[in-house]
């Protein structure tokens, strides 16, 4: 009778561990990476840390499952590695035995990836689930593109200087119209550049440039 | 020795000393001028020092045996680029004309020397500019944190990455897709992309303005361009030197391998790169020379601008290689640390395990004992050396390899400002030597009529050059601006200079020009130029341009291609050009180095038929 009490005892034990086991089918592999991310101020993994860990994920679950009062005991781990890897099971709280879906811890994990990765401060790399693969932020894209506010400023400033440049020797010629019916003497005050710049001044034509090209 | 070809009727085609005294004194002739000596000097710095100044040279030099390259550089620098340098300076400064006057000058049957160097100048402004409006593009992306070309976009249902940028890197997206939208051959056009039309847009409106004027206004702004790259250069080569292992890529670039120059091509290579790198055969500058007062040393300057330039490249090639060093060992370190972590999580071990210095050991220890596991996981080879050689010429440093760098800068934006700025202002001087080689010509040969203001004459030029820019917005522009390098930008200069040396020493005369230069500066050329100038030089310039027709015969005519499809993706497939572009290279190479023998025959036929018509 004692043996049969005995016997019955060591499989109902044996049965309550089975949920939790490396490749359970409703259950995740987590990988913890806290030297990559933390160096220098990284803290030990420790009892304490994987009790902070069951009751974060007890808290997604809550957050997600609203009215179900998940606990610490609901979440079962195991196989844990010194690379700080481990695997767990989420029990209902309904029905200790049975385990909840694996869609559904899925997405209460994605509910509250943030929270969780804060708990432990790390981010979506460090802080991995395997088979969860995490939502990828957006690439940041500004309403504007600010490389058309650039090329307006600079097209501005060509622009601007292109109009100096063609009205302002309007300008000067303008100012010196009125000069020359005070004065006979002429100014040369544009650049040497522009067209025939006339001086006073014998300029004997027999020197010019043109002269001096054989016709082709 | 003194071989001098006859040639009647010099002197009635060019100005006699006593003119040139005369035109000195009075200041006459509507003939621009310097303003001072140093805005000549920055001018011509500007026209040499250019983008191949930092993305071709520190390539040759590392590819070519590192430090030991330097020697057949500065040889072929002093044999080749000098003499050359002082010929151009000198024929312009004495006969006061650009490129198409002075050949015109000396004997009106090698005008063609100066059509010849006005289309090559054309060709290669058209894709210089686009360079320039690709790094505008670039340039106008850098304003904003992070930089666009850190990130790639996600695909259509938000699970995942683009698969092109997932398979490439965000920078090689970056510039294939987002910026050139490239297609998978030069045949499929794929039309128009918009913002590199934007951008030509800019880049022909900024030279416009800033040579509207012709000199007085480049002379002006060359002060920045000029200037500007040097200062930027120091600040990248002390942050350069600051960064975790540039002293690596420095090392790299200058271990000498002195075995590299028994190897021909390292000479061939040295001559090409000195040759394009004073922008010989241009025409700018005999133009620029021309503007100068006839008594100016041309001498000192070629001899102070040959020393620039080379000093310079070395300048530029120890930048280059800081920050190619600190890129390299960046994706060293991060390929190990990969490793590690797919090593520590495939066999579970504690974190810092495997170290970086005990990597080799664990690796070997785990591959022994797994040997079924190990294989299996994704474990790359780190390959330094393969890392500091890859992909470091051409756009590909610029847009790529730097970009890329820049990116794991702290303060990447105000960097890639910095960069992108600095091949502006060297792309824009080299620039306003190429505008004024074409601009010139055109209205020596009345293309363009005298009558019409500087103004007039600088906007047209772009504006028609922008029109015939748009073949590079399109979408296999990129292909296109290959095609413009390889072809445009080689053979015809060789060919041309070669044509410009025997037309000065043998049809001008040598000894005319030696006392045009004692008329000059005061003394007759050294037995170094007199030696250089008849046999050296010519020499060099006709081997390296007979070794490179015959490389180029025998090689099949094959360019890269960014094909996302193709089994090598992402390095670049090698595709066979189609049949219709040997007649597109033989406009871009064939008709600028035919235009010398072409226009003299054109001419004797002409005269030919005009004696005729007069006989009857």
């Amino acid at each position: 009778m004692l043996e049969k009490i005995l016997i019955l005892l060591c499989l109902s034990s044996a049965l309550a561990e089975q949920p939790c086991k490396p490749d359970a089918s409703d259950g995740y592999k987590v990988r913890l990476s806290i030297k990559t991310a933390l160096g220098d101020e990284a803290y030990v993994w420790n009892e304490n840390e994987m009790f902070l860990f069951r009751a974060t994920l007890a808290f997604a679950m809550r957050s997600h499952l609203n009215g179900q009062e998940f606990d610490v005991s609901n979440i079962i781990v195991c196989d844990e590695t010194p690379r700080v890897t481990f695997w767990f099971v989420v029990t209902s709280p309904l029905n200790t035995s049975g385990l909840v879906d694996k869609g559904v811890v899925e997405e209460a994990i994605r509910m509250s990836r943030n929270r969780i990765n804060s708990a432990f401060l790390l981010t979506d790399k460090t802080l991995e689930f395997i088979g969860i693969t995490p939502t990828l932020t957006a690439p940041v894209n500004p309403d504007t593109p600010p490389w058309l506010i650039v090329f307006g400023v600079v097209m501005g400033a060509v622009g601007a200087g292109i109009i100096v440049v063609l009205v302002s020797p309007l300008v000067l010629k303008k100012r010196k119209k009125n000069e020359e019916t005070d004065e006979d003497e002429e100014e040369t005050g544009v650049k040497a550049v522009e067209n025939g710049s006339t001086r006073e001044g014998v300029y004997n034509m027999s020197f010019s440039d043109d002269e001096r090209l054989t016709q082709m | 020795m003194r071989l001098v070809l006859p040639n009647p009727g010099l002197d009635l085609r060019i100005p006699s000393y006593e003119d040139l005294e005369r035109m000195e004194k009075e200041e006459a002739g509507d003939r621009p001028k310097w303003d001072n000596k140093a805005q000549y000097i920055l001018t011509c710095v500007g026209f040499c020092i250019g983008i191949g100044n930092v993305w071709r040279f520190p390539y040759l030099c590392q590819s070519h045996g590192g430090g030991a390259f330097l020697i057949p550089y500065l040889i072929l620098l002093v044999l080749e680029g000098m003499p050359l340098l002082l010929l151009e300076f000198a024929i312009g400064q004495r006969l006061r004309k650009g490129s198409v006057g002075v050949w015109r000058a000396i004997n009106p049957y090698l005008t063609g020397i100066g059509i010849a160097s006005m289309l090559v100048s054309l060709l290669i402004g058209l894709y210089y500019n686009t360079l320039i409006a690709w790094i505008m593009w670039y340039l106008f992306n850098s304003f904003q944190s992070p930089l666009p070309w850190t990130q790639c976009p996600l695909n259509d249902n938000g699970t995942g990455y683009v698969s092109e940028c997932q398979r490439s890197s965000t920078v090689d997206y970056y510039f294939y897709r987002v910026t050139l939208n490239s297609t998978t051959s030069i045949a499929d056009s794929g039309g128009i992309h918009w913002p590199i039309v934007v951008c030509l847009l800019a880049a022909w409106t900024v030279i416009g303005i800033c040579y509207i004027r012709g000199i007085s206004t480049s002379g002006k702004a060359v002060y920045v361009t000029a200037i500007l790259p040097y200062i930027v250069l120091g600040i990248f080569l002390i942050r350069g030197l600051t960064l975790k292992g540039s002293l690596s890529g420095i090392k790299f670039l200058f271990t000498p391998d002195v075995d590299e120059l028994m190897n021909p091509t390292t000479w061939l290579d040295a001559g090409a790169q000195v040759f394009y790198a004073f922008s010989l055969a241009w025409g700018g500058l005999i133009s620029f020379s021309s503007y100068n007062p006839v008594h100016n040393n041309c001498m000192q300057d070629a001899v102070i601008l040959s020393a620039i330039t080379g000093l310079t490249s070395i300048y530029a090639a120890t930048v280059t290689y800081t920050i190619i060093g600190f890129r390299a060992t960046e994706k060293y370190d991060n390929c190990i640390s990969d490793n590690i972590m797919t090593l520590s999580n495939a066999f579970d071990l504690p974190e810092d395990g495997i170290t970086t210095s005990n990597y080799e050991a664990a690796f070997n220890h785990l591959n022994s004992s797994y040997p079924n596991i190990v294989p299996g996981l994704d474990i790359k080879t780190c390959d330094m050396q393969k890392l500091l050689s890859e992909g470091v010429e051409g756009t590909g440093l610029a847009f790529i390899v730097f970009t890329e760098a820049i990116t794991k800068m702290p303060g990447s934006p105000i960097w890639s400002v910095l960069f992108f700025v600095m091949l502006l202002c060297l792309g824009l001087s080299t620039l306003f030597g190429n505008i004024e080689g074409v601009v010139v010509p055109l209205k020596d040969l009345n293309i363009l009529p005298k009558k019409w203001p500087q103004e007039a004459l600088t906007g047209v030029t772009c504006v028609v050059a922008f029109i015939i820019c748009l073949l590079f917005a399109q979408n296999s522009g990129i292909y296109w601006v290959t095609l413009f390098d390889t072809f445009a930008g080689s053979v015809p200069l060789l060919t041309i200079g070669l044509f410009e040396m025997i037309a000065v020493v043998y049809i001008y005369g040598i000894d005319r020009f030696n006392e045009d230069l004692e008329f000059m500066i005061g003394h007759k050329p050294s037995i170094f130029w007199q030696v250089t100038w008849r046999f050296i030089s010519p020499l060099i310039v006709l081997v390296i341009l007979v070794f490179y027709l015959v490389t180029q015969a025998q090689k099949e005519l094959t360019y890269l291609v960014w094909d996302p499809n193709s089994v090598k993706f992402p390095s670049m497939a090698s595709v066979a050009y189609p049949p219709w572009i040997n007649a597109v290279i033989f406009i871009l190479a064939g008709i600028p180095s035919l235009a010398v023998p072409g226009y003299a025959l054109s001419r004797l036929k002409r005269i030919r038929t005009c004696q005729k018509t007069s006989a009857k």
